[in-house]
């Protein structure tokens, strides 16, 4: 479990997200949601240790990230996978290379055995068979997959995905959201997504947060997200005719 | 103002690159990686360069010695002393910063626009250490290699051009690069090639690493790091041969 409280971050004097607070659940796949440019990256990135917050606390387990020493932090992290929305592969290596590459970092595990969970987990993602290509060869589905993969290679506590399904087709966005709900129940991890994806929310949001403006305006779950109340969040959620053909009869 | 912050923040970064690596055996192979890529792939150039130069320095040399005071082995002494001294370590190393360095800061700025950086430093990897250590460790061991065959060949092509050209006799020449030949020299030219080697991989490492923005800015860095490393060897030289010379 990840709690955030009262979390607020400002750019050049700016404030980008103010006061936001949210518990990310175990074993379930947590949305972040909100229109481009409310601050849900801000957020993700203040989570995992990228950006430091104005102020706030960022608790895995109910230990303070921001307030642990450096070491700490190191050990925090080593239990996150996070899969970025081009995918982050490192180009110079292989997609096993990548793949294994948590694993050759931080674990003392045999060469043979590190074989092994590579194989199993690009199986998971559908990409066995496909070791020796270059990140340079894979088309867009196939490396975010390809970065869910590494994420989870060392089989994290805590998995992070950035709009997994940004310059996807719709049937390849379905596969990658269905993925990160069968890894995380599979693996019961705490997984937050960010997403903007209507489709994504409705398929996998089981504890939904969504940022206005900065601000954390509705929290709910994918059975209230379309009958919320909320006016802001309402604009969002059938701000497209077919939302609003589909669930409202418009 | 912003050289300070600049240096100030070169320095942080070097702070960070000099610390213990989580994990040697990935590093090993990284350093070997690093040594192919920035000795061996170099070497071609640098022979070529080496050879064509040694022969026009000998030829220079030997034109230009028109007194009948100046015996022609002085030929020989000239190239020796122009190619270990001056040519070999600096201006090959200039022109390592040129192919080396802009190699480094655009590898090391796409890694930080394409989030790549971003996902080692989530994994708990100290990318600074990760990235730029292994580069100055590897350039730290091969450039001097790749400077003594440098001078190799650079004597060689005064040799061989001189001769073609008629400017020189090979007894003449070859007591020439043995005359007068003092050991300091060539450890003044291998200080210099050491403290390039940490020039030309950590500046353009650091203006890599640094990047914001986009393709554009890639481009920008890995410039800004040819034209600063190569400043840099200038002024460094400087210092050196003040200090070995006085």
């Amino acid at each position: 479990m990840i709690e955030v409280k009262n979390i607020t971050k400002k750019f050049d004097g700016r404030t980008i997200i103010e006061d936001i607070n949210f518990v990310f659940e175990k074993g379930k796949t947590n949305l972040i949601i909100g229109e481009s440019g409310c601050g849900k990256t801000t957020l993700l990135k203040v989570m995992v240790g990228l950006h430091k917050p104005d102020s706030g606390a960022v608790l895995y387990e109910g230990k303070d990230f921001i307030q642990m020493n450096a070491e700490e932090q190191q050990s925090i992290r080593k239990e996150l996978g996070m899969l970025f929305q081009a995918g982050a592969l490192f180009d110079s290596l292989t997609l096993e290379e990548n793949v294994q590459f948590p694993l050759d970092m931080f674990t003392t595990m045999s060469e043979e055995e590190k074989k092994e969970r590579v194989n199993f987990v690009l199986k998971r993602v559908k990409l066995e068979g496909k070791n020796k290509l270059y990140p340079a060869e894979l088309s867009g589905g196939m490396k975010k997959r390809a970065g869910l993969a590494r994420a989870i290679s060392a089989f994290p506590k805590y998995l992070f995905c950035d709009e997994p399904n940004s310059g996807l087709d719709p049937k390849t966005a379905i596969v990658i959201d269905e993925l990160i709900y069968e890894l995380t129940k599979e693996f019961d991890m705490t997984t937050i997504v960010i997403t903007h994806d209507m489709n994504s929310v409705i398929e996998i949001g089981e504890n939904i947060l969504f940022i206005h403006k900065g601000k954390a305006e509705w929290k709910g779950t994918k059975e209230n997200v379309l009958n919320s109340g909320n006016e802001a969040l309402e604009n969002f959620v059938f701000s497209s005719e077919f939302m609003r053909k589909v669930y409202k009869g418009e | 103002m912003n050289l300070l912050y600049q240096l100030g923040e070169y320095a942080l970064l070097m702070g960070r690159v000099f610390k213990k690596p989580e994990n040697w055996r990935v590093y090993r192979k990284q350093i070997i990686k690093e040594i192919y890529q920035i000795g061996i792939t170099s070497l071609p150039i640098v022979a070529i360069i080496s050879v064509f130069m040694g022969g026009v320095i000998t030829i220079q040399a030997a034109f230009g010695f028109t007194s009948p005071w100046v015996p022609l082995y002085a030929v020989g002494f000239t190239t020796r002393e122009s190619i270990i001294l001056e040519f070999s370590p600096t201006i090959v190393s200039l022109i390592l910063a040129g192919k080396v360095g802009s190699n480094i800061a655009s590898e090391i700025g796409a890694m930080r626009i394409t989030e790549q950086i971003d996902a080692l430093e989530i994994m708990g990897v100290n990318s600074a250490c990760y990235l730029i250590l292994p580069k100055i460790l590897a350039a730290v061991f091969i450039n001097p290699f790749l400077i003594a065959i440098s001078m190799f060949l650079g004597l060689v092509g005064g040799y061989v051009m001189g001769i073609a050209a008629g400017a020189v006799t090979s007894y003449e020449y070859i007591f020439g690069i043995q005359t007068f030949f003092e050991t300091w020299k060539i450890w003044y030219a291998f200080t210099k090639v050491i403290v390039f080697a940490f020039i030309i991989t950590s500046i353009p490492a650091y203006y890599g690493y640094y990047t914001r923005g986009g393709a554009l800015e890639v481009g920008k860095s890995s410039t800004s790091a040819v034209v600063m490393s190569s400043i840099m060897i200038l002024i460094f030289n400087l210092i050196i041969t003040q200090l070995f010379f006085t």
